[in-house]
């Protein structure tokens, strides 16, 4: 069964038909040529194909596309403006915070999306006191918030402290 | 995937008669766990009726004083709910001790409650299972079972339940708001779930076509002083090996009310409800809080991969009543 669908995806308006099977993350990557979402386990286990959906992050490995009709996405392609890299995606770059860079996109959309659950004053499990108004994103906070994000060249050594870095700001 | 017809009903009521006049029909929510299971070919519904805008998607207070949550409310929101982490602390702990922060944003709160078991033999369709394929035998029974049950267990099928968010929800006494075919009912949760016996294919009392709207927590003071605590062989994103969920209100050094629920010990969220009546009115001391797990898990009956889990679980069971008792 076919459906149409309307996804804004970084900013542009996309309308396109597709299959109901389709996955989020297969519209990105198959129909509208957005690679930087990546197909990891496809289970979503690794966090590689981690887009802001409707503002939040999500495993676009797991949604259907038809079921996000008329849905706002970023990926990390969208998180730069004007040709300028996201403070998050420069600082990977000065961390060094990858290595073979597959996760590193979904690494990055998924920090972003982090902050932000901080900022809100969403607790964690790792939170010693979930009354605090104000979260203060330790180390030990970062690695429990982005434990959906695997990196198998195992890069976290300098993946926490660069989104420390942006964290502080 | 098999192909099937995608449907987004205008209102529950039309998403509840769609699927009940199609029997190969399921509900689609958050779907972090249905897409991937159809993905696995494990689940082959032939039309997915969307009803993640249908229902309540917010915590409401009720009017007699508990709270009442839709079900279409995602599993970090109902997490970060002020009310939710001072009354109902519990709840709020298991749901960050679950999953990840991608699927805490997607999956939804009646989403969670029927999530299927993560059995491995479940997700592998070249082996046996009675979940998946009624009758077709237990690949679990005599293989790797370490994450399998202990309790109240069937010959057809020794699966756990996954939720952590179901444990918690079983020791604050919630109850289950379902709309049906029929009309509506409200379910106490410890009467959700089901034991395999011989139809492990059912994981819920649930009758094809109706649909979870929301979940309702009772009015008790108590439940504020309430903890989850999860053992799993990492420190974050993996399922419980045992947790338990509890709450505690000592007088005078006695227990007055206590609720325990166990997780990764059973089929289904398992209410302790043997070990709650031997503490009422005891010193709320080690001993006794030892002792009434005992009993709890008195009936056991481990694997061959999981005898760990009694021992476990009267551990954990101890101690987090124990830092119930001493906070208050």
């Amino acid at each position: 069964m076919d459906a149409e669908i309307t996804l804004k995806v970084d900013g542009t308006e996309y309308r396109f038909v597709a299959d109901t099977r389709t996955t989020l993350l297969d519209a990105l990557r198959e129909r509208l040529g957005k690679t930087s979402p990546k197909k990891g386990c496809d289970h979503g286990q690794c966090g590689a194909c981690t887009v802001l959906l409707d503002g939040r992050r999500a495993n676009s490995c797991l949604a259907l596309a038809v079921a996000y009709d008329e849905s706002e996405i970023v990926t990390a392609e969208g998180l730069a403006e004007n040709g300028d890299l996201h403070p998050m995606q420069r600082a990977f770059v000065e961390h060094d915070g990858y290595q073979c860079g597959y996760c590193t996109p979904g690494q990055i959309v998924s920090a972003v999306g982090m902050i932000e659950e901080a900022v809100a004053g969403w607790p964690s499990h790792v939170t010693e006191d979930p009354n605090l108004e104000e979260i203060a994103l330790d180390d030990e906070e970062i690695r429990e918030r982005m434990s959906g994000n695997l990196c198998r060249c195992a890069a976290y050594a300098n993946i926490v402290p660069a989104i420390r870095e942006v964290s502080k700001r | 995937m098999r192909p099937y017809a995608y449907v987004r009903a205008g209102d529950i009521d039309g998403a509840v008669a769609t699927l009940a006049e199609a029997p190969n029909a399921a509900f689609l929510a958050g779907g972090t766990n249905l897409v991937d299971l159809m993905k696995l070919g494990v689940e082959t519904p032939d039309v997915l009726v969307d009803v993640r805008r249908l229902t309540l998607d917010r915590v409401e207070d009720l009017e007699e004083g508990g709270l009442r949550i839709g079900a279409a409310v995602p599993n970090s929101v109902l997490a970060a709910d002020r009310k939710i982490r001072t009354r109902y602390p519990a709840l709020s702990q298991a749901l960050l001790a679950g999953a990840s922060g991608q699927l805490r944003n997607v999956a939804t709160t009646g989403g969670n409650l029927l999530q299927r078991t993560r059995c491995v033999y479940f997700y592998d369709t070249t082996t046996p299972c009675n979940k998946r394929v009624p009758g077709s035998g237990c690949s679990a029974k005599e293989g790797h079972n370490k994450n399998h049950a202990v309790l109240g267990a069937s010959e057809h099928c020794v699966a756990t339940h996954p939720s952590d968010m179901a444990v918690a929800m079983m020791a604050l006494d919630a109850f289950v708001n379902v709309r049906g075919p029929e009309g509506e009912r409200r379910i106490p949760i410890e009467e959700l779930h089901r034991l395999p016996g011989d139809e492990p294919q059912r994981d819920t009392i649930l009758e094809h076509g109706e649909l979870i709207t929301s979940v309702d927590l009772p009015p008790l003071v108590f439940l504020s002083n309430s903890k989850y605590r999860k053992v799993r062989e990492r420190a974050s994103y993996a399922f419980a090996l045992v947790s338990v969920a509890a709450a505690l209100e000592v007088e005078d050094g006695v227990v007055r009310e206590v609720r325990i629920a166990l997780g990764g010990m059973a089929h289904k969220p398992w209410r302790a409800t043997k070990a709650e009546e031997a503490l009422k009115g005891e010193p709320a001391n080690a001993a006794n809080f030892r002792a009434a797990a005992d009993i709890e898990l008195e009936d056991a009956e481990p694997l061959r991969d999981n005898a760990f889990k009694v021992p476990l679980a009267r551990n954990v069971i101890t101690r987090t009543l124990l830092e119930l008792s001493e906070e208050r």
